[in-house]
Parts: structure tokens; C-alpha cells; sequence
């Protein structure tokens, strides 16, 4: 029981560690790096320390220590209440989407059994879907609190733009969960350890089709008409400021992280390296002693996982420094008119092959 | 070790219940609401009902109350002060007499099946009781029909929502 504790525990600090600790101060940095690649510019090297300026790394402090440090402005009129609890609606359901995604398999490590998985829950991925329908309202109470008309119309693109596609990806990931038969985010990974029945070659219009939804809920550019500077001065965190504007930023890179983690787990293997069974691999490590080999091999599977994350979050990044912003009625037409169909069109498609098979 | 958990649940779950009641701004009745049945799915949990709350979540305090917020924000957009109060309510003697009635019956019909109801009965809950596989065989065998009809049901309410909007536009 208090092993059980200890382990969760562990887990629990390793994925906060991960995400809120490492990726999301990192992720700013490689954000304005690949930027400046992309458009052909130096970029941020200016943040130096007697004189030393590790590639830019440090604007990452310098952005923490501008935002404890900058006053924390509530407009007047403005819901006090509401205008603080809006940010921390929308930072905690970004980080919450961890607790049931598996960075790893099952491993048995000096007689206990060790699953790397926070919780997992018989409806896993749902929970997720749920938790990502709940962080629509961090945004969407914020722009009403703050009163501000820009920041009431960004959060309007916010709610209907969020609940458009969210449509898309609860019948996406209906496909598939038709084709791995389970809602358990842990057996939909272990399912995928042959590389041809990764989740991409299943579903190869899924895992477009859910990764464009999922961009669009993160409203990253091209989806990110609720923020839009040209039209909307900042959009629904217009009025932020300090540690407040900090967590709606934060929350944007932990939502990366988590759809990168979410696309692993369902479309790309988890924690598998292709043409590579964990048993082979296993089998390499034996010299090693059952307990080691178990445990090396807990810790490539967990850099294996996290390498097929950071390969999504590039990717994203790539998407967002190339494309321009889609127009307000583009983004619905595309949701509506062609992802809905489309994506009604999958499971159609998927059910009779899944027959067919059978 | 249950009752740890869902007497606080279920005190804070009325506590938001009374606070969408009371509450005089919309708004923030709309979030007690959310509250509300976030709460509810909690006590759902505890039943081992999962996939019922977590439905819960994505239907009700999801997808629902989105576009309740929506609407209240849209017709709300001047409220400062007092416009962001509910107009307030007509004394119309019937409508009250009729709504109180209508409370009281379905408080009556309540407290009747509460009385009726068989707490912790071994029976109920199997092993594998509020599971997704459960849930859905149920669904597909013993309740087709109901489930089939409410399906019918959602789309026809749908169109009807397609066609009166469409009338308005052309």
C-alpha cells in the first residue's frame, strides 16, 4: 500500500516535472528559436548573463522573473473574482490530461509490478475528451470577466470554435476506438507494438483529421482567430498581465505537450520502436539481470515516448510558422462542412472494413 | 472511507444547486450550475458509475453549458450593475401557483423512490458494473428500443432546430 503510494507519487512529480517544469519554459525557448530559423533572423540571444548567452536559453528565466514580477492588473468593472479563476481553469485541465496517459508499459522491477500510467481508467479516453470540454471555460469566463469587448469576442471565437471541434475529434477518436476495441489509453498503446498496426497506418485520415482538431483546440495559428492581434488587440487575454497572462501562456505549451503525448498514444505507437518487439529488446538486455534489463528497458521505452512527443511538438511548431491565420468563417467552414462529414465518412469506413475483416 | 468522500461532495454539490437559485447574476448561476454537476459526476465515481460521469462531464458540463454561457454573454453584452440582474420575475399568481405544484409533485415523486430504493444491495453491482463494455450491452440489448427512440428523438429536434432557423434566414 505505501509502495503503491510512493510509486504514484513518483509518477505524479515525474509528469509535472516533465511538462510544467521542463517542457513548458523550454518550449518558449525553441518556439522563438525555430522562428528565427524559419524566417531567416538570429533571434533571441539578448537575455545574457555576464555576458554568456547559452543560445538564448535564458530568456526562459527572464520571461519567469518578468511575469512574478510585473503587477498583476485587474481592469475596472471587471469580475475580480471570476478574472482570477478563469486563468487557473484553463492552466489545470492541460496538465490534468496526464494523469491518464501511459509514457510507458507495464514492468515488473524487483517483484512489484510498475505501470506507467498515473490512473488508468477503464474510460481513459474520455477522460481526456472531458477534460479537454472543461478547459473551454477558463477561456471563455475569462474575456466575459474582464470586461473588455475584444476580449468578449475572443472568447466567443473561443467557445464556438471549441465546441466545433470538439465534434471532430470525439468521432475521430470513435474510429479509433473501433479498431483497437478499447477506451483504455494503456491498451491502445500496448495494442500497437507491431509497426504496422500503429494507429496512423489504421487510421491514416484519423490522425490527420484529430490532429488538426486538437491544433484548432489549442487556438495556435492557423486556428488562432480567438487571440487574434490584428483583430482582437490579444484576443480573451486581453487584460492579463503578470503571473495571470503567464498561466493562459503556460497552458498553451502544456497542451502541446499534451497533444503530442495523446497523438503518440493513439496513432503512433507509444512507447514501441518499430520493427522492434520489447521482447527482442528484452532479450538484448538479459546479461544485464531480470530486474535491470526490466528496468533499462522501462527507461527506453520512456525516452522513446518522449522522443515521439518532441517530434510532435516540432511538428506543431513547424505547422504554426508556416501557415498564416485562417479567417474567422474559414476555420467554421472547415470544421463543419468538411472535417464533420469526413470524419462521419471514417467511422462509416472503418465499421464495414472492421466487418469485412471479421 | 466512502462517506469521506461524498458527504462533501454532495454538501458542496448543493451548496453550488442553492447558489444557481439564488445567485442574481446569470452568470454566475450558470457557473454554480457547472459546479453543480461537476460534483454530481463525482458522486457518479463513487458509484463506480465511470462512464456515466464521465458523460456527464462531456455532455452536461461540457457541451451544454458552453452554449449556455454563449447565449447568456451574447444577450448580456451591456450588463454592468443592474442590467446584470434577471428582469425581475412577474407576480403572476397562476404561473406561481402552477410551478409550485409542479415542484412539489416532482419532490413527491423523489422522495417516493428514494424510499423505495434498495441501498447497497449486493445484487446490483457486479464486478464489472459501470464499465463502458457494460454500459454499452445493456444499452444494445435490454433497452434498445428506449435507446432508439431517444436517438430518433435527438434528431428530430435537430432538424426542427435546422428548419426554424433556416425560415428566419431566407
Amino acid at each position: 500500500m505505501l509502495l503503491e503510494l510512493i510509486i504514484t507519487l513518483v509518477k505524479v512529480f515525474f509528469i509535472i516535472g516533465v511538462t510544467v517544469v521542463f517542457f513548458a519554459p523550454v518550449l518558449t525557448w525553441v518556439e522563438r528559436k525555430q522562428s528565427a530559423i524559419m524566417q531567416d533572423r538570429v533571434g533571441a540571444n539578448r537575455a545574457d548573463i555576464l555576458g554568456f548567452t547559452a543560445l538564448g536559453l535564458f530568456h526562459a528565466i527572464a520571461d519567469a522573473i518578468k511575469m512574478f514580477t510585473k503587477e498583476d492588473f485587474i481592469p475596472q468593472g471587471a469580475n475580480r473574482f471570476l478574472h482570477t479563476l478563469s486563468p487557473i481553469i484553463a492552466v489545470i485541465p492541460a496538465i490534468l490530461t496526464f494523469a491518464v496517459v501511459p509514457f510507458g508499459g507495464q514492468y515488473e522491477l524487483w517483484g512489484t509490478k510498475v505501470n506507467l500510467v498515473i490512473s488508468d481508467l477503464d474510460v481513459g479516453l474520455l477522460f481526456v475528451f472531458a477534460i479537454a470540454s472543461i478547459a473551454t471555460y477558463g477561456y471563455v469566463i475569462s474575456g466575459w470577466a474582464s470586461n473588455n469587448n475584444w476580449s468578449l469576442l475572443g472568447s466567443m471565437r473561443t467557445a464556438s470554435q471549441m465546441i466545433s471541434y470538439e465534434v471532430t475529434m470525439g468521432l475521430t477518436i470513435i474510429g479509433v476506438l473501433m479498431v483497437f476495441g478499447s477506451l483504455k489509453l494503456t491498451e491502445i498503446g500496448a495494442a500497437q507494438e507491431d509497426f504496422l498496426s500503429w494507429g496512423f497506418f489504421m487510421q491514416p485520415l484519423g490522425f490527420f483529421m484529430f490532429l488538426t482538431a486538437s491544433i484548432a483546440e489549442n487556438k495556435r495559428i492557423p486556428f488562432d482567430a480567438p487571440e487574434a492581434e490584428s483583430e482582437l488587440v490579444a484576443g480573451y487575454f486581453t487584460e492579463y498581465s503578470g503571473l495571470k497572462f503567464g498561466m493562459f501562456f503556460m497552458s498553451e505549451f502544456i497542451e502541446m505537450v499534451t497533444i503530442g503525448a495523446i497523438v503518440t498514444v493513439l496513432f503512433f505507437g507509444a512507447w514501441h520502436i518499430p520493427f522492434l518487439p520489447s521482447a527482442t529488446l528484452l532479450s538484448w538486455l538479459d546479461f544485464l539481470g531480470t530486474n535491470w534489463a526490466n528496468l533499462v528497458l522501462m527507461l527506453i521505452h520512456i525516452g522513446v515516448f518522449f522522443a515521439k512527443v518532441i517530434f510532435f511538438i516540432w511538428f506543431q511548431m513547424t505547422i504554426r510558422w508556416t501557415l498564416p491565420r485562417f479567417r474567422y468563417d474559414q476555420i467554421m467552414k472547415l470544421g463543419w462542412k468538411i472535417l464533420l462529414p469526413l470524419s462521419l465518412a471514417n467511422i462509416l469506413i472503418t465499421g464495414i472494413v472492421i466487418l469485412a475483416i471479421n | 472511507m466512502e462517506l469521506l468522500i461524498f458527504y462533501p461532495l454532495a454538501g458542496i454539490c448543493i451548496l453550488f444547486a442553492l447558489g444557481v437559485v439564488i445567485n442574481n447574476s446569470p452568470i454566475n448561476s450558470a457557473i454554480s450550475l457547472i459546479g453543480m454537476m461537476l460534483c454530481l459526476a463525482g458522486v457518479f465515481i463513487l458509484q463506480q458509475a465511470h462512464f456515466i460521469a464521465v458523460l456527464q462531464i462531456i455532455i452536461y458540463a461540457g457541451a451544454i453549458m458552453v452554449l449556455f454561457m454563449f447565449v447568456i454573454m451574447l444577450l448580456n453584452l451591456k450588463g454592468k450593475g443592474e442590467d446584470d440582474k434577471w428582469q425581475s420575475r412577474d407576480n403572476n399568481l397562476l404561473l406561481n401557483v402552477l410551478s409550485g405544484l409542479l415542484a412539489a409533485g416532482i419532490l413527491y415523486k423523489l422522495i417516493s423512490i428514494i424510499n423505495e430504493a434498495k441501498f447497497n444491495s449486493p445484487a446490483l453491482t457486479s464486478e464489472n458494473f459501470g464499465t463502458v463494455r457494460e454500459v454499452g450491452t445493456i444499452l444494445f440489448t435490454e433497452f434498445v428500443l428506449p435507446f432508439e427512440v431517444a436517438s430518433i428523438l435527438l434528431l428530430v429536434a435537430m432538424i426542427g432546430a435546422v428548419v426554424l432557423a433556416k425560415s428566419k434566414v431566407d
